[in-house]
């Protein structure tokens, strides 16, 4: 090793093309970079979700003591789950509203399960800036649309969760679930 | 002087951030071109390797911090929790675990490293005494750090540690409430040692900074002990000591994978996976591998406080270290006589460890007895009187003169100086 200290970092070959040694230090480089995000993982991965969080993915609910014209909030992975028994009128009024008028338009029909639509089941978390609105219990504030109120900034709602009067830009999102029987669902 | 710095990198984004902070001149003068002796062996490294074992106990720290919960009620079972239901949590938990141990290793060798070849003294005898502050901090660190689990030994460790300072007279018990938060190891005592725990670690980032800026002031040590003379016995830092130091790095991170991996509670104790239970004191208490030695110093003697005094002493005595030498000659490799001395000292610190891991009767209070004698005379009486009456090989002219005629001293023809480089 013949070479002045201050040029062993870059070392052109006697006629000045790539050496054994730039080779040496690109695959020496890319392997350090390939241990640095390997180790990486496990750190970041630690902050997912972790197992115990991830179990309580499902919960089951008796429907019948909600009674007509009432809703309930359950909780499912951490989030408010709306469950609202609709009246006929309610769901009579929903189910006429032309689409046009909507500000994210979607049919009645496609946020109920067929044969229970006197169920309403959303998550309630308003899809502005993630507060919970108000409605489920019949003294609460329900706004103009007879559905759900959002107080931190003033969302409406209609009884299919489906947004009325912004600011939200979109409805009351859906929770995967299933009717095990005609009083029972499970949520996730 | 007020002004912008004259940058001299090529790049314009690095040279533009360099002329109003020369942060990257700083490092090049610092980690680039650095002149570092050329004659490093891998004692050298490390110093290096304890920074890379900070940063890594740091890193899986504040990962384990977010899914531990420092309640006396919540903390045993929160510690399953990492193991069982965090991705990866028994990962962050073992390398921090045996990191702790890896840390204490590497930090006995640089201790070791700076005894043997007289690292702390002058013009280093600042950077000594940092050195000696960030060991205490870093058993501070650990001992809380291993009552967070909340086992056992996490609680009866914490017990007999705190109750330390029941020896002083008049405040000792005071003192031992208020560390306690309570009259007894409990909640409040955990929280504390939870927030100090997260604590501790920066500081000593701090300390080691400054350990640092006052090591680039006075510069290395080497294995011969005698000063850089000229640019000729040096090597820039980049990249020969970033390439030894990272051999060193590799190494450390196999043997930390090997525990991590194949024995993550090798060095544990068993009755920490068991809750903490403040009715019933295990059968056989003994601190972690790494406090032993200090652990059999204070049940050497019989007496309380004399044994906290002894046991404080043992690492108190290091700060005056550079002033209880009297020899000038700094590397033991030209001290004979000292040198046996050292690695009588040694032995006796191994000894004290195995006598600490044991129960204090029969032969081994003897042993720890003979042991605490020996660290201490090692320290009071023989190296203070060793340097008047030793008498030391010759030292090499210089650096240089060792590499190319092999490692004895004496002067060498002057002639055969000229050219080290074309061996280096």
């Amino acid at each position: 090793m013949a070479d002045t200290p201050a040029a062993a970092s870059t070392h052109p070959g006697p006629s000045g093309d790539v050496t054994k040694r730039d080779l040496l230090q690109l695959v020496a480089t890319a392997g350090a970079a390939i241990g640095i995000g390997a180790i990486a993982w496990p750190f970041i991965d630690s902050m997912n979700p972790s197992k115990d969080v991830l179990a309580l993915s499902s919960v089951e609910l008796d429907l019948t003591p909600v009674v007509e014209g009432q809703g309930i909030t359950i909780v499912w992975q951490g989030k408010p789950i709306f469950v609202r028994h609709r009246t006929a009128a309610e769901i009579k009024e929903v189910q006429s509203v032309p689409l046009g008028q909507l500000i994210d338009p979607e049919p009645e029909s496609a946020r109920v399960k067929p044969g229970h639509e006197q169920w309403a089941i959303l998550i309630g978390i308003c899809t502005h800036l993630g507060c919970v609105p108000l409605g489920n219990k019949p003294s609460d504030p329900r706004g103009e649309f007879g559905g759900w109120f959002c107080p931190c900034h003033g969302s409406q709602y209609d009884v299919s969760g489906r947004v009325r009067h912004g600011p939200a830009p979109a409805n009351l999102p859906l929770p995967p679930y299933a009717f095990t029987s005609d009083t029972k669902i499970k949520v996730g | 002087m007020v002004g912008l710095h004259k940058s001299e990198f090529a790049n314009p984004v690095i040279s533009w951030i360099d002329t109003r902070l020369p942060i990257f001149t700083m490092m090049q003068k610092e980690y680039g071109v650095f002149p570092t002796p050329k004659n490093f062996n891998y004692f050298w490294n490390f110093g290096a390797l304890a920074m890379v074992n900070l940063v890594i106990m740091i890193a899986t720290g504040i990962f384990l911090a977010m899914n531990y919960q420092p309640n006396s009620e919540l903390a045993f079972a929160s510690i399953q929790h990492i193991m069982r239901d965090v991705n990866y949590g028994w990962l962050l938990r073992y390398i921090h675990q045996n990191g702790a141990s890896m840390f204490f290793i590497v930090t006995y060798i640089h201790i070791f490293r700076g005894l043997y070849y007289g690292s702390y003294k002058s013009p280093r005898e600042l950077l000594w005494i940092l050195g000696v502050v960030i060991l205490i901090l870093m058993m501070a660190t650990a001992f809380m750090g291993y009552v967070l689990p909340w086992g056992q030994m996490s609680y009866w460790g914490a017990t007999v540690i705190t109750n330390l300072f029941s020896a002083f007279p008049v405040v000792g018990p005071k003192i031992v409430t208020l560390l306690w938060g309570g009259f007894a190891v409990d909640n409040p005592t955990l929280n504390r040692f939870y927030s100090l725990h997260y604590l501790l670690p920066f500081v000593l980032v701090g300390v080691i900074f400054l350990h640092i800026a006052a090591l680039h002031i006075t510069g290395s040590n080497n294995p011969l002990g005698i000063d850089v003379k000229s640019p000729q016995d040096t090597l820039p830092f980049h990249p020969y000591y970033t390439i030894k130091d990272t051999v060193g790095i590799c190494v450390f991170l196999i043997v930390l994978s090997i525990f991590v991996f194949f024995a993550p509670n090798y060095l544990g104790d068993p009755n920490n996976f068991i809750a903490a239970n403040p009715m019933q004191t295990p059968a056989d208490i003994v601190p972690e591998w790494y406090f032993l030695p200090y652990y059999a110093i204070l049940r050497s003697v019989p007496n309380k406080l004399l044994g906290v005094c002894l046991m404080f002493g043992s690492l108190l005595v290091l700060f005056v270290l550079p002033w209880l030498d009297t020899s000038k000659v700094r590397s033991a490799r030209f001290r004979p006589l000292y040198r046996i001395s050292l690695f009588l000292w040694v032995i006796a610190f191994v000894v004290l460890g195995v006598c600490g891991a044991n129960k204090p009767e029969g032969v081994w209070v003897l042993l720890s007895r003979i042991g605490t004698f020996y660290y201490f005379a090692h320290f009071l009486v023989i190296m203070p009187i060793l340097g008047k009456l030793e008498r030391p090989l010759p030292l090499p002219e210089s650096i240089s003169h060792p590499v190319i005629g092999g490692r004895g001293g004496g002067p060498l023809p002057t002639g055969a100086a000229a050219k080290p480089m074309e061996k280096a």
